[in-house]
């Protein structure tokens, strides 16, 4: 018998991009079989995330871990992909588009989503090299190239995806300038006073502002030099990032005789105006409006999807209320709806002007109408919701900008928890996911990860800011099991996770590794490299003068007492107190690397001098002569109290407020010797310029008139992090024991190998406010246990190592043959 | 220790308890220095004090079971065959060991032949840093 098939209808689409993909995926949950699918893209890439360039650019994520579909996706769901290949040309009456390649393709149903163009306008120099615009991953390729070999960049526009761009190449190192039109960076999202707080933080960070600056030329030879301004003023700089706005990409449409306004016109079933082309994404215009941001794009695939798919529901679009949201790290910023207010609209803020917290909300009959959030947004997802549902919020609208806790606190509302949101809350703003979506989605696929719900449910895939929601969700859907899932064990040796650890360690009073082992059930004999020395440092953190500590658990440069080099010879470093040294001290350097014939001397990037390539055997002899000057370790080696930067303060300084490098030996003085989860970096500046850079320590101290500001978390290495303040003090005793309490509290909370600045991202800087700050006594009371347990590690490795007292061994070989 | 007891190629480099348990002692040979190891079980081994990898000192390594890791780069080194744990790939030389009333005898002498490909090669791996 001849079973006869009926051929597939032939849906072609054009553009590879967010919109696009979007609505083949969603296509696909609906029919996977009806279509013979076919994408043309004019990039060279499979489907990425468009917004996440930001955070390649400022170098958070990789490129391969923006791909949404890998080519594999396309195969496996029999998609014929041609990327690198655009489309030059759409026949409506013979149902076929031509690709540049002179590909023609015919179809059924064609689908346009060819996103938008950057706006360029028309001013000279555009073609010098060194301009690029800020769309897709060719420009930030260009971008990044250009922050390796140049200093300074120029990005013209100030609104999200200049001031992004802008953060990017900052983060890259370069020095950045921002030209904008306006007085008020992001005017279309933000309020005058956001704007200004915003360009206040930016200006903090090191971004040049040129305010109500309209570029009329770019100059330069072959490459870029800068660009001049209509009132005269000129920028410099060797990159200029074109980021003034977008514009729907429509000349295929138009060439098709499509209807086009601002964009491809379609109606509220997504089809244009020939009933077998629809067009969705940034390049659609939808009752008057076009739209730049993707949760919209997505509301438009779904639509679009069903209709493709024949769905006999008829759904159809009817536009979205947008919100945004700026990836910069650590600035958060909300805008949604009509923010600017207008007739018979009211307006309540609140300005924290020491806490840089701003709220407004514009308010008509009774109902939210608009939101600007800046500093803190942790309502955004609330006001949100109330505008969106036009709810009535006459009842609480008194203390409606306290928050949804305050307001629920004082009984106006349901309490909320994210198990008492409603099912049909919107978590995930980008992706359009509701909580129950992500509760069902949990349930029936077996998930215990975040990867996992952002892999089946798209919701936090996008731009990330609803992941707390979404992993409070995890946790009130499985409970114990997503703590588990959430924290992975030590290491491969056992499932307990750090803070488990810890905690029996202390519970149990386990005071040896080979205890740990076998009262926490160890898998393997005698551990690994990794849980071994977090172990040590467990067990003698909590058991000072007790813990015997274990040179074999020690990795090789804290159990030798110096750094091995690559060619497995050390480097020596001793101790430079506050950075200051001596004639004397010097001179025994000089003699030590002499009589040894060390190869190389060095000044290190912690204001101390390093021996470099000194044989291990070589060891005890250079540190006895050291020894001899009064110099010791500067435990330059390990996860311990490294450098003590100083300035030279006002004991010299025409700007010096304070006596910074005496500050300085007297912080090395009580914390030198101290071991810790990861090394510690201390700094003291003598003024607010900084000059000892220490706003990257760990605990760095700032000098001002009326005492000392105190600055914690910093860091200077792979991810730069500047400090948190945490607070000001008065007095030399102050600092000593403020630093002291948060040391300890750093030694005895943190994670091995976790430094301070992930730590307090962590905890929270409220947190170790809360302990070191707010808790006097307790302050006091982590400050005695740092001292006590100073009293044991205060003793310098190198001298007993000389003596011969300690490892012997450690420094010979067992023996010689000739063999 | 000087080693001069010598036995057909065999060679006295000490005491297995001046090697500390859990770690290693390095003997210089003519050609080149020899790591040699004991476990928790006083179990002894000996390699070349050279990491396949990019040559790293094994004998500073953290010893775990009957496993090494290297010093440099956190490639771990399986005692018994001198061969790196995947997914990293490469050999290191054996030196024969024998142990008699607790003394070590090494045959630094004694070659073996590498196993075919016994160069080290990397993956990309992420924060072996220390
Ligand atoms: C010697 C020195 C470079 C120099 O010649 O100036 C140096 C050398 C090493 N650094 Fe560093 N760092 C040195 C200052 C710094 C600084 C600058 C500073 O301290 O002001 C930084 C950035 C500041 C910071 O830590 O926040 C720095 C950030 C790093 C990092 C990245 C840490 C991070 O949190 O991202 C590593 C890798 C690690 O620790 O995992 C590292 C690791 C290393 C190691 C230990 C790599 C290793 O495992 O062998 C290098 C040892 C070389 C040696 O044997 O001497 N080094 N290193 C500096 C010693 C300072 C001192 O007097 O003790
Ligand atoms: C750096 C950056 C950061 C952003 N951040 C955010 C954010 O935080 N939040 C947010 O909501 N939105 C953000 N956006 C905007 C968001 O990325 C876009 O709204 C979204 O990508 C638009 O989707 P689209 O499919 O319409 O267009 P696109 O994703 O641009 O896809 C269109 C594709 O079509 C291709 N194409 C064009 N013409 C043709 C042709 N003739 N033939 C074949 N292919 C063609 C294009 O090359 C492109 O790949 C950001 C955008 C950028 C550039
Ligand atoms: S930056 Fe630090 S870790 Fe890197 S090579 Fe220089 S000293 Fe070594
Ligand atoms: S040299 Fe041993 S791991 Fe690199």
């Amino acid at each position: 018998m001849n079973i006869h098939v009926p051929p597939k209808e032939r849906l072609v689409v054009i553009g590879n991009g967010m919109a696009g993909m979007r609505a083949v995926e969603e296509l696909l949950k609906r029919t996977p079989d009806r279509y013979e699918i076919t994408v043309f893209g004019a990039e060279p890439h499979v489907n990425y995330d468009r917004i996440l360039l930001s955070s390649v650019l400022a170098g958070e994520k990789e490129i391969d871990e923006i791909v949404i579909n890998s080519r594999s996706w396309y195969e496996e769901n029999g998609i014929r992909l041609f990327t690198g290949d655009p489309i030059i040309s759409i026949s409506g009456a013979a149902h076929t588009v031509t690709s540049k390649n002179g590909r023609v393709e015919p179809y059924d149903r064609l689908l346009v989503a060819t996103g938008s163009r950057p706006i360029v306008p028309p001013i000279p120099g555009l073609n010098l090299q060194g301009v690029c615009t800020f769309r897709d991953i060719a420009d930030i390729e260009q971008m990044i190239d250009a922050s390796t070999r140049h200093a300074k960049a120029i990005v013209i526009g100030g609104g999200l995806l200049g001031l992004e761009a802008a953060n990017g190449l900052l983060r890259r190192g370069m020095n950045v300038a921002v030209v904008h039109l306006m007085d008020t960076l992001m005017e279309r999202q933000l309020d005058h006073q956001a704007g200004k707080l915003l360009q206040r933080e930016l200006d903090e960070r090191g971004i040049n502002f040129f305010m109500n600056g309209q570029t009329e030329e770019i100059f330069g030879a072959t490459q870029v030099e800068g660009v001049r301004l209509a009132d005269g003023r000129e920028v410099p700089g060797n990159l200029v990032v074109m980021a003034i706005g977008i514009r729907p990409n429509t000349d295929l449409a138009r060439a098709a005789d499509l209807e086009i306004n601002r964009g491809i016109v379609v109606h509220d079933d997504m089809r244009s105006s020939d009933p077998d082309i629809f067009a969705v994404g940034e390049c659609a215009e939808h009752r008057g409006m076009t739209y730049g941001l993707v949760a919209p794009l997505y509301e438009m695939a779904k639509v679009c999807a069903d209709h493709l798919a024949g769905d006999a529901h008829k759904s159809s679009y009817t536009g979205s209320v947008l919100a945004t949201k700026l990836k910069v790290t650590g600035v958060d910023l909300f805008s949604a709806g009509n923010f600017s207010g207008g007739e018979d609209c009211g307006e309540m803020t609140y300005h924290d002007t020491t806490g840089q917290v701003y709220k407004k909300l514009v308010m008509r009959e009774g109902r939210v109408e608009g939101v600007v959030l800046y500093g803190d947004v942790t309502d955004s997802g609330w006001y949100l919701e109330l505008l969106r549902n036009k709810e009535d919020v006459a009842a609480f609208k008194d203390a409606i900008l306290f928050g949804q806790a305050i307001v629920a606190a004082m009984g106006k509302i349901k309490p909320v928890g994210v198990e008492d949101l409603p099912d049909n809350y919107q978590i995930c703003g980008c992706n359009g996911v509701s909580k129950g979506t992500i509760v069902q989605t949990i349930l029936d696929k077996g998930l215990s990860t975040l990867a996992e719900v952002r892999a089946h449910s798209k919701a936090s895939a996008s731009c990330g800011s609803c992941t707390g929601l979404v992993e409070g969700l995890l946790a009130a859907t499985l409970g114990d099991a997503f703590c588990k899932a959430k924290e992975p064990g030590m290491c491969r040796c056992t499932e307990h996770t750090h803070d488990e650890v810890r905690r029996q360690i202390i519970e149990q009073e386990l005071k040896t590794i080979p205890r740990v082992m076998s009262a926490l059930s160890w898998s393997t004999p005698d551990g690994c490299h990794s849980c071994r020395p977090a172990l040590n440092f467990y067990l003698l953190c909590a058991w000072p003068g007790e813990y015997v500590d274990d040179a074999q658990s020690r990795f090789i440069n804290e159990r030798a007492h110096a750094n091995i080099q690559k060619d497995g010879t050390f480097s020596v470093i001793p101790r430079m107190w506050g950075g200051t040294t001596s004639a004397k001290e010097l001179r025994a350097i000089a003699d030590v690397v002499d009589k040894h014939t060390i190869p190389t001397v060095k000044i290190t990037g912690g204001q101390r001098i390093d021996m470099l390539g000194v044989r291990k055997d070589q060891l005890p002899a250079v540190w006895r002569e050291l020894n001899e000057a009064g110099l010791v370790s500067g435990h330059a080696y390990g996860k311990a109290l490294r450098t003590v930067k100083t300035c030279v303060g006002s004991e010299w300084c025409r700007f010096g407020t304070q006596d910074s490098t005496a500050m300085g030996i007297a912080l090395e003085k009580m914390t030198w010797g101290s071991w810790h989860p990861h090394k510690v970096k201390l700094a003291v500046s003598g003024c607010p310029r900084n000059c000892a850079e220490a706003t990257i320590k760990d605990f760095g101290v700032v000098a001002i008139e009326s005492g000392w500001e105190l600055h914690v978390g910093g860091n200077g290495g792979i991810k730069v992090r500047a400090t948190d303040l945490l607070c000001k003090v008065a007095t030399e005793a102050e600092v000593l024991e403020y630093c002291a309490a948060f040391l300890q509290l750093y030694r005895e909370e943190a994670r091995y190998l976790e430094r301070t600045a992930p730590w307090i991202e962590r905890v929270g800087l409220d947190y170790v406010k809360g302990r070191i700050v707010r808790d006097a006594a307790g302050r006091k009371l982590l400050q005695d246990r740092f001292l006590y347990s100073q009293q044991f590690f205060q003793q310098d490795p190198w001298e007993e190592r000389a003596r011969g007292e300690t490892q012997p061994a450690e420094f010979r070989a067992l023996a010689t043959v000739d063999s | 220790m000087s080693g001069s007891d010598c036995l057909g190629g065999w060679r006295d480099v000490g005491l297995i308890d001046d090697i500390p348990k859990l770690g290693a002692r390095v003997v210089a040979t003519a050609r080149g220095n020899v790591a040699v190891f004991r476990t928790a079980d006083d179990e002894i081994f000996a390699l070349d004090d050279r990491c396949p990898h990019k040559g790293g000192p094994l004998s500073q390594g953290i010893v775990h079971g009957t496993y090494v890791t290297c010093p440099l780069h956190n490639w771990v080194i399986n005692l018994p065959t001198g061969e790196a744990v995947a997914p990293d790939q490469g050999c290191t030389r054996k030196v024969p060991v024998q142990i008699r009333d607790r003394r070590v005898f090494l045959n630094p002498a004694f070659t073996t032949i590498l196993p075919a490909g016994s160069v080290g090669w990397a993956r990309k791996r992420r924060g072996a840093a220390r």
